[in-house]
């Protein structure tokens, strides 16, 4: 089955008509993916690709089409309102593609949606979800690297993320689903709740989990595993050889220590249970190791 | 994008925090007489873009405008180098001159985005005029920590909380309150990552003074700040980071001598992880971004091309947004138009890879082609 995108699944891609909306749009209908409407202010009534109706409004997509999951490629200034606009609409799962979203208003989209637990939120600045299984694909990642499989993938990154995809199907390992949550330090779903989720799914036997250095969430995540998750977890932290950011003051130093290291990350995981990974490129001989202990 | 002393203290003064009579001198001569000015004692202060000034000589008191000219002609011209800024240091261009302060108290004040809070923190301390890290790691008690929700703000009981817990007496605890607002109204409407005053001092007769200011704004923002772009200073930046900057292109200068271009952060950090374990010391990091198309991957190249230290180009493009075809078409471009001849080491994958591998293959350039990260190290290893 995978996690957050199956058969049912019904798209809406916000900023349809641009040039990145209406390029991943077509290519995510290529895949198989059911693309039901487009949203681009102005432009209701338009047709995109003779197929998807496009709408002026997310509230007027859902209710002729039902859609219940949105793709957001709109420009970085208009990104936060289109966020709440599909969420103030109704849909549940929203994925935001784009990329340099100012973080305070970030911070402010992040209050609006806490307490309204039936809107999920990936991203910003993410590459979105993929469940090959089910011919959905609801982001920017290429799609024929992919093929349907048992193991869940979950990044920050985008290219990193293709890059654990491609190891693994070059082994043949397929994937129930992949996940890049999004490289922003203020985002929607954390690795954590990812965890949980393929942790609950039953088609997922193993999860490949790939941080970064940078804040505190992969401990977040150890700690989570290390008290929930049952099934085995193969874990990449790059940045290892990263230089230190050049900076000026000490908040951020104060508030994370060190634990923002990859070390302390690391370390973390290890603690945790988690097969660690030694370099990104053993991603998929780590995975297929584990599989093969298990049987 | 980060602001110099002078600029964020004049934001500050802007909003109504108390800073410092101060005259900005970019000449020994102008020095003296800003000294002369102030009544002939001042503070004189590097005006660089690094914190550790102090401990790195970069702030001197003056007796005399004659000494004033004296130590303002040993920075004006010269690096400054501090445990915040690499070997070489970053250069002076003017001078900050600022009159004496009577300091009774020194406190520690800043203002950042907390990832785990998901939003603004204060943060204060009483042991304001040290190094705050240090202060951090053996004693936080001594540090307070003052979440803020975005959507209401700093509230009034908040900024009486902060005042309570610095210990600051009756006198100037309203005007401390004071400043803590415009301080967060400075951070907000400037979509700052930092605001920081170390030390923010009360004086003998109860006056509250930011000494210094640091200020960062957010460079996702600055489509809405037009008017502090103009506050940057190129002068403070590494050379190619500028260039890459300019064209939003990610890229951090290093040590080692293989040129790497990558498209994604995550990819890239990795892409130094597996240089590093094949032996090899990356020149730099780079991530060419998403929606780049030749033009800025050529300038990409030519900023590596650019870096006298590198000898070898290693390229690790997975192809999703960035098709493999737009970049091999700008690498080409790059290479003939820097007349290099640099060995090249290719690996991608994914959208359209089969073009750009042949645009390569036709191109006149010394390249290798790897299919896995495995591949690319050893030939990176391998050029040497």
């Amino acid at each position: 089955m995978g996690i957050l995108l199956d058969e049912h699944s019904r798209i809406l891609v916000q900023g349809i008509t641009g040039r990145e909306g209406s390029f991943h749009a077509r290519a995510g209908m290529a895949y198989g993916t059911n693309v039901v409407a487009g949203v681009t202010p102005g432009r209701g009534g338009q047709m995109f690709e003779e197929t998807v109706p496009v709408f002026n409004s997310v509230e007027e997509a859902v209710a002729e089409t039902g859609a219940n999951v949105s793709l957001i490629f709109v420009p970085p200034p208009f990104a936060p309102d289109a966020i709440v606009e599909a969420a103030d609409a109704g849909v549940p799962l929203i994925a935001c593609i784009t990329e340099g979203v100012p973080v305070q208003d970030m911070a402010k989209v992040a209050r609006y949606l806490e307490p309204r637990p039936d809107v999920r939120l990936i991203g910003p600045n993410c590459p979105g979800m993929i469940n090959p299984g089910a011919h959905c694909k609801v982001g920017i990642m290429p799609g024929n690297i992919h093929m349907p499989g048992r193991v869940g993938v979950v990044s920050r990154s985008g290219t990193l993320t293709y890059e654990a995809v491609g190891q693994l199907t070059n082994l043949g390992i397929g994937q129930s689903s992949c996940v890049g949550i999004g490289g922003d330090p203020i985002i929607g779903t954390s690795f954590a709740e990812i965890l949980r989720l393929y942790n609950e799914d039953t088609d997922t036997d193993l999860i490949v989990f790939i941080g970064e250095i940078g804040g505190t969430m992969e401990q977040e995540a150890a700690a989570y595993i290390k008290e929930s998750v049952t099934k085995p977890v193969c874990t990449l932290i790059v940045g290892a050889t990263a230089p230190p950011g050049k900076r000026m003051g000490h908040a951020g130093a104060i508030i994370t220590g060190d634990s923002a290291r990859a070390e302390a990350k690391i370390a973390a995981m290890r603690d945790a249970g988690a097969h660690i990974i030694p370099t990104p490129a053993d991603i998929g001989a780590t995975a297929q190791a584990v599989l093969a202990d298990m049987g | 994008m980060k602001l110099h002393e002078y600029q964020a203290k004049e934001i500050f003064a802007r909003y109504g925090i108390e800073v410092p009579r101060g005259i900005l001198a970019s000449t020994p001569e102008e020095a003296r007489e800003a000294t002369r000015e102030l009544g002939g004692q001042a503070v004189v202060k590097a005006q660089v873009h690094a914190g550790g000034r102090g401990q790195g000589g970069g702030i001197k008191v003056v007796r005399s405008p004659e000494e004033a000219e004296e130590v303002a002609r040993g920075f004006i011209g010269r690096n400054l180098v501090t445990r915040q800024t690499d070997a070489q240091g970053v250069p002076i261009n003017s001078v900050l001159v600022e009159e004496l302060a009577d300091i009774k108290q020194e406190l520690y004040v800043a203002l950042t985005i907390d990832r785990g809070f998901r939003g603004p923190v204060m943060i204060a301390s009483a042991a304001g005029g040290m190094d705050i890290e240090e202060v951090a790691a053996t004693n936080p008690d001594n540090i307070h920590t003052e979440p803020i929700e975005p959507v209401l703000g700093l509230m009034p009981y908040q900024a009486r909380r902060v005042v309570s817990r610095l210990g600051l007496e009756a006198g100037p605890a309203r005007p401390a309150a004071q400043a803590l607002n415009a301080l967060y109204r400075i951070f907000t409407e400037n979509d700052c990552s930092l605001v920081e005053i170390n030390p923010l001092i009360i004086t003998g007769d109860d006056r509250v003074v930011a000494l210094d200011a640091k200020l960062d704004v957010e460079d996702d923002s600055m489509f809405r700040h037009s008017d502090l772009r103009e506050l940057r200073d190129r002068s403070q930046e590494d050379a190619l980071e500028a260039r890459a900057s300019d064209m939003e292109i990610a890229y951090v200068n290093l040590d080692g001598s293989v040129g790497c271009l990558v498209n994604g952060a995550g990819l890239a950090m990795a892409t130094l992880d597996v240089t590093n374990a094949a032996g090899a010391a990356p020149a730099n990091f780079l991530d060419v971004g998403g929606g780049a198309d030749d033009e800025k991957v050529a300038s990409a190249v030519s900023i590596i091309l650019s870096d006298p230290k590198v000898d070898r180009v290693l390229i690790n493009v997975f192809g999703g947004i960035l098709r493999c075809d737009i970049a091999a078409r700008g690498i080409v471009l790059a290479f003939e138009r820097m007349n290099s001849n640099l060995p090249l080491i290719v690996r991608m994958l994914g959208t359209n890879v089969d073009e750009g591998k042949e645009i390569l293959g036709a191109s006149s350039l010394n390249v290798t082609f790897a299919d896995t990260l495995t591949e690319a190290a050893a030939a990176v290893r391998q050029a040497a």
